[in-house]
């Protein structure tokens, strides 16, 4: 069974119909044991940092996230929420993965959010199969996770970028893999038979 | 490297698209659904779809559109026509949609923008805006270009873009439906002024066209809707085209 965390993330009903064109039957939950129990978790993620660790912490799954041994994959704020820390708002987050969400600061001619398709590079994973180099996924963000010891795979936008993390049974997807066309659809397969 | 997109535009009217579709191949071409599956296989990058219905009924309808297209597309979506409030904003975020286009509520109250932001993220709120040129001013006009304001352009973008807008949706009533080429002065202006992406519209008629949009007239995205639905130029050659001539696109 997949769980999908039910928060207030924007992007759960996407996330749903992603899984569902897949053919994959995922439950849609914030009951703790439910998501203990499941064989993979989703971690999906669009919003403002620090409201969104709010109303994790109001629902106790700051404590579950942590805690799971499974499969977890974090999308987009759901990645950077499994960070050390946030500069959106000063927020300290899960910490599963030590690393630190900063803003983009927009240089000559750049925009901020980073908004559109952009390709990944070195992708040397189990998630980012090497095939995958050079492929379009689709991004939208303003803060982004530094190059580091668990990035699995690079975008570049005014500086590279953690296109995806790695830690453990925790991996995560700084783009939005539900909207990322085909290439989104391995990227899930991909985690779905981890 | 951040790619430019390429962006077909659907008008939809009483969940049908409107406004002559020639698609060859498809057991419905009025079949909003159908039709952004058939761009999003073809290498559409987003796609756009107005409700232009005008029913008390609007927002059921809109929401279940919305959802319809969102199971079945793999790319994102941005919805608009007649969204006013964050109830409306808020069905279609449920939906699904990935962003909402405002654009003649926005200009009657602007704090739309900042409601609509605050709730759901500049990133989703596309601020469209039509616009032409009345005595070498651009000035912004209201439902669908036919009422002038005396608001200008520029600083209407500026302003919304400070009130929380994650992207400017342009088009130049001048522009539109002559098939000789967007506005690129406007765009270009539009885009050194602010630090959000600009989706440019209106005028479309061919390959270079978009060259033009993307590199003078420096627009992030390209939209178009007659010219895609006549298959007039097909997007993969569209690609194919800037990305010989050292545009990065998606392929």
């Amino acid at each position: 069974m997949i769980a999908v965390i039910d928060y207030n993330a924007g992007n759960v009903q996407s996330v749903l119909f992603a899984l569902e064109r897949l053919g994959v039957n995922a439950v849609l939950t914030g009951d703790h044991a439910q998501i203990r129990a499941a064989d993979k978790v989703i971690f999906p993620g669009v919003g403002e940092a620090s409201t969104t660790m709010y109303f994790l912490r109001e629902r106790g799954l700051d404590v579950v996230i942590k805690s799971l041994t499974q499969p977890t994959l974090g999308i987009c704020v759901g990645m950077q929420l499994l960070c050390a820390h946030s500069e959106e708002n000063d927020t300290p987050c899960l910490g599963v993965i030590p690393q630190q969400v900063k803003r983009f600061i927009p240089v000559k001619g750049e925009k901020v959010p980073h908004m559109g398709w952009n390709s990944l590079s070195r992708c040397e994973d189990k998630l980012f199969t090497p095939e995958l180099n050079g492929e379009y996924v689709y991004y939208v963000h303003s803060y982004y996770v530094e190059e580091g010891p668990y990035t699995s795979a690079l975008s570049e936008y005014t500086l590279p970028f953690s296109a995806g993390l790695h830690k453990d049974n925790f991996y995560a997807t700084q783009f939005h893999v539900e909207k990322s066309g085909k290439v989104g659809e391995t990227i899930l397969r991909n985690f779905l038979s981890l | 490297m951040l790619a430019k997109r390429i962006i077909p535009c659907l008008d939809i009217k009483d969940g049908r698209t409107v406004k002559g579709i020639n698609f060859v191949n498809l057991r419905d071409a009025g079949d909003p659904v159908e039709l952004g599956a058939a761009y999003s296989e073809k290498g559409a990058d987003e796609l756009v779809f107005l409700d232009i219905t005008a029913t008390h009924e609007k927002r059921k309808t809109m929401s279940e559109l919305a959802r319809s297209i969102a199971r079945h597309l793999n790319i994102p979506f941005t919805i608009g026509g007649g969204i006013t409030s964050i109830e409306d904003a808020d069905a279609m975020l449920a939906a699904g949609a990935d962003k909402v286009s405002i654009n003649s509520a926005a200009v009657r109250r602007p704090e739309l923008i900042d409601e609509l932001a605050l709730n759901f993220g500049n990133q989703f709120v596309v601020l469209a805006v039509d616009a032409r040129q009345i005595d070498g001013e651009w000035i912004v006009h209201l439902n669908g270009g036919r009422i002038a304001t005396e608001i200008r352009l520029f600083d209407w973008v500026k302003e919304a873009e400070s009130r929380g807008a994650g992207e400017i949706l342009f088009t130049s009533m001048d522009h539109d439906g002559t098939k000789a080429g967007f506005a690129l002065e406007a765009t270009a202006h539009i885009s050194e002024l602010l630090s959000i992406p600009v989706i440019a519209s209106g005028g479309a008629g061919n390959m270079e066209h978009f060259y033009d949009v993307f590199t003078t007239g420096k627009a992030d995205a390209g939209l178009a809707a007659s010219i895609f639905h006549f298959n007039e130029i097909g997007i993969g050659d569209l690609k194919g085209y800037l990305g010989e001539r050292g545009v990065v696109v998606r392929r």
